[in-house]
């Protein structure tokens, strides 16, 4: 039986009513009775020494409740910021994490670091009185870039960590891919700048701390991508309260991309806060706070090899990367440029012998983490730029190299020299569909034509591959994470047959609400206006591990599908003893339980009601119609595709058009293609910001940030972007009950080397990310 | 945002009234309100100039164009009928900025990126306050800075109809201000060349306008060799790519003249 609003359905999303009638509640949105306001004082320089710190006079201020300051966290024991992956270096010895308390207490590190809470009835009279407190700095020398932070003569940054380096690690078989590089017939060789994202997240990051004394429970909202995860760290290493007098809600969250799975200073400072002073505490940033202190994207140095025999076959690829995790290490900053990174270097092809180290270096600047592809990017653009330019040296077509070299659709499993075992795919048809949805074959009278004009025309590929559905347990845990990965689900049926799902993930704008009622609707024939999908609230749902990695619906989706499987078990026991049949008879499709051979049937809703009703009901079966999974998945999944971009370059001007866009990709099966179309285009809105639009820049003199607002800071614009021509091809997952893959970053991890590599074939030369109006004229001009 | 006054007197003469060093003008506040917000300027008492009536309006008079100080972006847009004038308002920011943010405003303001330096230089408008006239070469003196005293409000911008003019502008793709801007004019004064963003204030490029009196042909302009000196340069732009910008606006305006 079809259902219009079931899997494969585009459904349209059921929570953008609230959203658009303005009825989204966010955490600014939320006001508790007797509120107080939080301001932070941050630190102005990008390293000092914290002489002293006088409230005195602040204390006074007109309104304030009180100024908190690092010490007085300490003496309360609030434990410090953890980073939850450990990382093993070279030598086998762990990585190397400063102590990093929520609130300074001896040094600043960055421009923007948290120094003391102001607490006031308003938040005028909060930063009124943050103006008043006198901090004495005693300035000490700074270093920006990480390459600079790794050389012998750079500043030290934190007393006990040598050099700034936090780790060296590596991965693959250094002797293979030198013996390889050695003896090949034609290398490529690449220095590759991966520059430095800020999230901007159309919510800001904010938090809300409420204590009730009678019951001695804190309750923190705040701008969760995984409430759990918050819940469990400030618990269990921050020491705010114990796990059952904590409650995170996330309510709706306007956008994460990651900047909201961290556990942050601000929220750790008004959960802590709200008790000691027992007022509720909201802190919203303001944007220029956010450019400050979100956790930062990407920032990578990387020099890349890559041999080739005389075919253009990859015979070996070695890669040196350094990585600026800034002043700390954040919740995921050590797994980021890591096993997100290094794993993936094999992309889509056969790849004899892979070699990676990365060092990871401290920087006087806000903490780098996962940003929308998290480590995947990176690794795609050093594998898709690596093979774009070896093509170019050798005088292979770009398309046909890569086709050369593509792992063939009958080797799966296919087990990476970097430990990644791909499940599926199908990566030739991608590329074809992608060649001739572009007309790849009129390129070269199209570029002819734009040159007739003065304009540069150019074509890039990028055929990339992800490892989504973050992941299994037993394997995250062997590499390093402190966490597990699975997820929960519970899916409960009202005695009137509408039905509530908890889920574990959390939806900051994903349109989980559409997608997961989607699959329940398909299932057990629930009509979907009776579906209702609730989510990032520890008080309500299971225990969960939320969403980033394009995980919701590969392993949260899973875990509905694995409740769905015991309300169906459950059902058909039920059906079997109405129907007055054995439970091996009956057959269950789309919420309709008959007996086989009869016409005698009983619907979903009706079994439903039969179990809160248990009037005629068997003996062995509990009442009640409420199942909980919890679903760990086998392996990552493994979404891949090919994206084709052809520009055309102003060389007089060096401003890049966009022209034409192809995006191929294999998510597996999919549930509604329309929110997976949003989430490709939004990808490839922030992959092409990337190429195009975004740099982070501090100024290496005085460590100040300089895109420290959006006169600065260019987030990509719909008139920046073209019109995106997006296809699917689904080659289930064979390792989830769905077949999904994952589509929420994709865009992301592909679009950057597509673009650069079009950017650099109108060039004929190359050159690093942002390709701004600037560089590339001078690169066009010769300068 | 500091506490302050807010006075919205209803005349140019209550204005001046309550002028004095404490006392910052209001007009769309594009400027002033984001400074404000960032605690970057506190001023005892805002003037807001929103309720005078006689400061609003595009008044075509002959062969001029009046434009009232308080006149918006967006107003000028729709009815300045001086089509390089409509098209430039009509690219200063976005919607929200164009129906906030007004003549007088920006040209008081002198941003050194903002578009309206190049239409009133470019189009050799005057600008007339609560005193005098003031001729448009002689109005915008340095960063920040114009020729106004203390206590002057510009009450409107008088522009010439030229025979023909285009203004071309490389945005900074973050900001949408101008990276550069260059008007370039057909005047009854002759043959003008206004650049805006690459330098600290507007200024007119002497050279291309003798060269474009000669030939008003882009390729009058292709020997002319810009210099770098003085120009602007930041993280957006350096020195040197201001100055090709300037050329390559140029000739792109004198191309748009001659259709």
């Amino acid at each position: 039986m079809t259902n219009e609003t079931g899997i494969g359905a585009s459904v349209r999303r059921k929570e953008d009513k609230r959203f658009i009638i303005g009825k989204g509640r966010y955490l600014d949105d939320i006001t508790k009775p007797g509120q107080t306001y939080g301001y932070f004082v941050r630190s102005p320089y990008a390293h000092a020494k914290i002489n002293s710190i006088d409230t005195s006079e602040a204390l006074n201020a007109s309104g304030v409740v009180d100024i908190l300051t690092g010490p007085d966290m300490e003496a309360d024991g609030i434990g410090p910021i953890i980073c939850g992956w450990g990382i093993t270096s070279k030598d086998g010895t762990p990585h190397k994490a400063p102590a990093h308390p929520a609130l300074a207490v001896s040094h600043v590190k960055y421009v923007g670091h948290q120094v003391a809470l102001v607490v006031a009835e308003t938040l005028q009279e909060a930063k009124d009185a943050a103006e008043l407190v006198e901090i004495d700095y005693e300035e000490l020398p700074h270093v920006i870039e990480v390459g600079d932070a790794l050389a012998s003569d750079a500043p030290q940054i934190h007393d006990d960590i040598p050099g700034n380096l936090s780790f060296d690690w590596e991965i693959g078989d250094r002797a293979a891919a030198e013996q390889a590089i050695a003896s090949a017939h034609h290398v490529t060789r690449m220095d590759l700048r991966n520059n430095r994202l800020i999230p901007n997240a159309m919510e800001p990051r904010a938090a809300l701390g409420e204590y009730d004394a009678g019951t001695d429970e804190i309750t923190l909202y705040t701008t969760s991508q995984n409430p759990h995860v918050h819940r469990l760290v400030l618990s269990a290493f921050n020491a705010v309260a114990p796990e059952h007098k904590l409650r995170v809600i996330a309510p709706d969250v306007g956008g994460g991309f990651g900047s909201k799975i961290f556990i942050y200073s601000e929220e750790t400072v008004c959960a802590w806060a709200t008790k000691k002073l027992n007022r509720p505490i909201k802190w919203t940033a303001e944007r220029s706070e956010s450019f400050l202190s979100d956790a930062h994207g990407r920032d990578h140095e990387t020099h890349a090899e890559m041999a080739f025999d005389a075919d253009g076959k990859i015979l070996g690829f070695k890669v040196s990367t350094k990585a600026n995790v800034g002043c700390y290490l954040s919740t995921f900053a050590s797994a980021v440029p890591t096993y997100l990174y290094g794993t993936l270097l094999n992309g889509q092809y056969t790849m004899p012998a892979i070699y990676c180290e990365v060092q990871a270096g401290f920087t006087n600047t806000a903490p780098v983490d996962a940003y929308r592809g998290a480590g995947r990017p990176e690794a795609t653009y050093v594998v898709e730029r690596m093979i774009e330019v070896g093509a170019r040296e050798m005088g292979i077509d770009p398309g046909e190299i890569r086709k050369r070299n593509f792992i063939p659709p009958d080797a799966y499993p296919y087990e990476t020299p970097v430990i990644m075992a791909y499940d599926s795919g199908n990566y030739a048809l991608a590329m074809d569909k992608a060649q001739a949805a572009i007309d790849y074959s009129g390129f070269e009278a199209r570029k002819a034509e734009s040159a007739q004009r003065g304009k540069l025309r150019g074509i890039g590929y990028s055929a990339f591959i992800e490892a989504c559905g973050i992941a299994p347990s037993a394997a995250v845990g062997s590499l390093g994470a402190g966490v597990g990965l699975w997820e929960s689900a519970q899916v409960r049926f009202n005695p009137t047959g509408s039905v509530t799902v908890f889920t574990g993930s959390h939806s900051h704008g994903q349109g989980h609400e559409t997608t997961f009622a989607q699959i329940v609707s398909d299932q057990l024939g629930v009509p979907i206006d009776q579906v209702e999908i609730s989510h990032g609230d520890t008080g309500k749902v299971p225990f969960g591990m939320g969403t980033y990695g394009s995980r919701s619906l590969a392993v949260g989706g899973s875990a509905i599908m694995k409740a769905i499987d015991k309300v169906v078990e459950k059902s058909k026991k039920i059906a079997a003893h109405t129907l007055e049949a054995s439970v091996e008879d009956i057959e269950h499709s789309g919420g309709v339980f008959s007996v086989a051979g009869t016409d005698k049937k009983m619907t979903m809703a009706e079994i439903a009601f039969s179990a809160y009703v248990p009037h005629n009901y068997p003996a062995d079966v509990e009442p009640g119609m409420d199942e909980t999974a919890f679903y760990d998945p086998l392996n990552f999944t493994f979404p891949a595709g090919t994206h084709i971009a052809e520009v055309e370059i102003d060389p007089e001007t060096g401003t890049t058009e966009i022209l034409d866009w192809v995006a191929v990709d294999d998510f597996g099966n999919v549930i509604n293609p329309m929110i997976v179309e949003g989430q490709v285009h939004g990808g490839l809105a922030q992959g092409i910001g990337q190429a195009l639009l975004e740099n982070c820049v501090y100024d290496k003199e005085s460590g100040q940030l300089l895109t420290g607002s959006y006169m600065d800071y260019c987030m990509p614009r719909a008139d920046d972007l073209p019109t995106f021509r997006v296809e699917t091809i689904n080659t289930p997952c064979t390792t989830n009950p769905l077949g999904v893959k994952g589509c929420g970053e994709a865009g992301a991890i592909s679009a950057p080397a597509a673009l650069m590599n079009a950017i650099t074939n109108a060039l004929g030369k190359e050159i690093d990310m942002p390709a701004t109006p600037e560089k590339v004229w001078r690169a066009a001009q010769g300068l | 945002m500091y506490e302050f006054d807010y006075k919205r007197p209803g005349t140019i003469d209550e204005v001046a009234g309550l002028l004095n060093d404490d006392t910052v003008l209001l007009a769309g506040g594009q400027t002033l309100i984001p400074t404000l917000k960032q605690r970057l300027a506190q001023p005892e008492t805002l003037v807001d100039l929103s309720a005078i009536e006689s400061l609003r309006g595009v008044c075509p008079d002959g062969d001029q164009l009046a434009i009232g100080a308080m006149t918006t972006h967006a107003e000028v847009a729709n009815k300045a009928t001086i089509p390089a004038l409509a098209s430039l308002a009509g690219g200063i920011g976005d919607a929200q900025v164009r129906n906030r943010g007004t003549i007088g405003g920006s040209i008081a303001n002198n941003d050194p990126a903002a578009d309206y330096p190049a239409a009133v230089v470019g189009l050799n408008a005057v600008v007339n306050t609560n005193r005098r006239t003031i001729a448009a070469d002689d109005f915008f003196t340095d960063l920040f800075e114009t020729a106004l005293e203390e206590g002057e409000i510009i009450t409107n911008v008088t522009f010439p109809k030229p025979e023909a003019a285009a203004y071309i502008k490389f945005d900074n793709p973050a900001s949408r201000y101008a990276i550069v801007g260059v008007m370039v004019a057909k005047t009854s004064a002759g043959i003008r060349v206004a650049v805006t963003g690459a330098g600290p204030c507007v200024f007119r490029q002497a050279e291309m306008e003798a060269a474009l009196s000669a030939s008003f042909t882009p390729q009058a302009l292709e020997n002319i060799a810009v210099s770098a000196d003085g120009l602007n340069s930041d993280i957006h732009a350096s020195a040197e790519y201001r100055a090709n910008l300037i050329k390559v606006l140029a000739k792109r305006a004198v191309v748009q003249i001659n259709g």
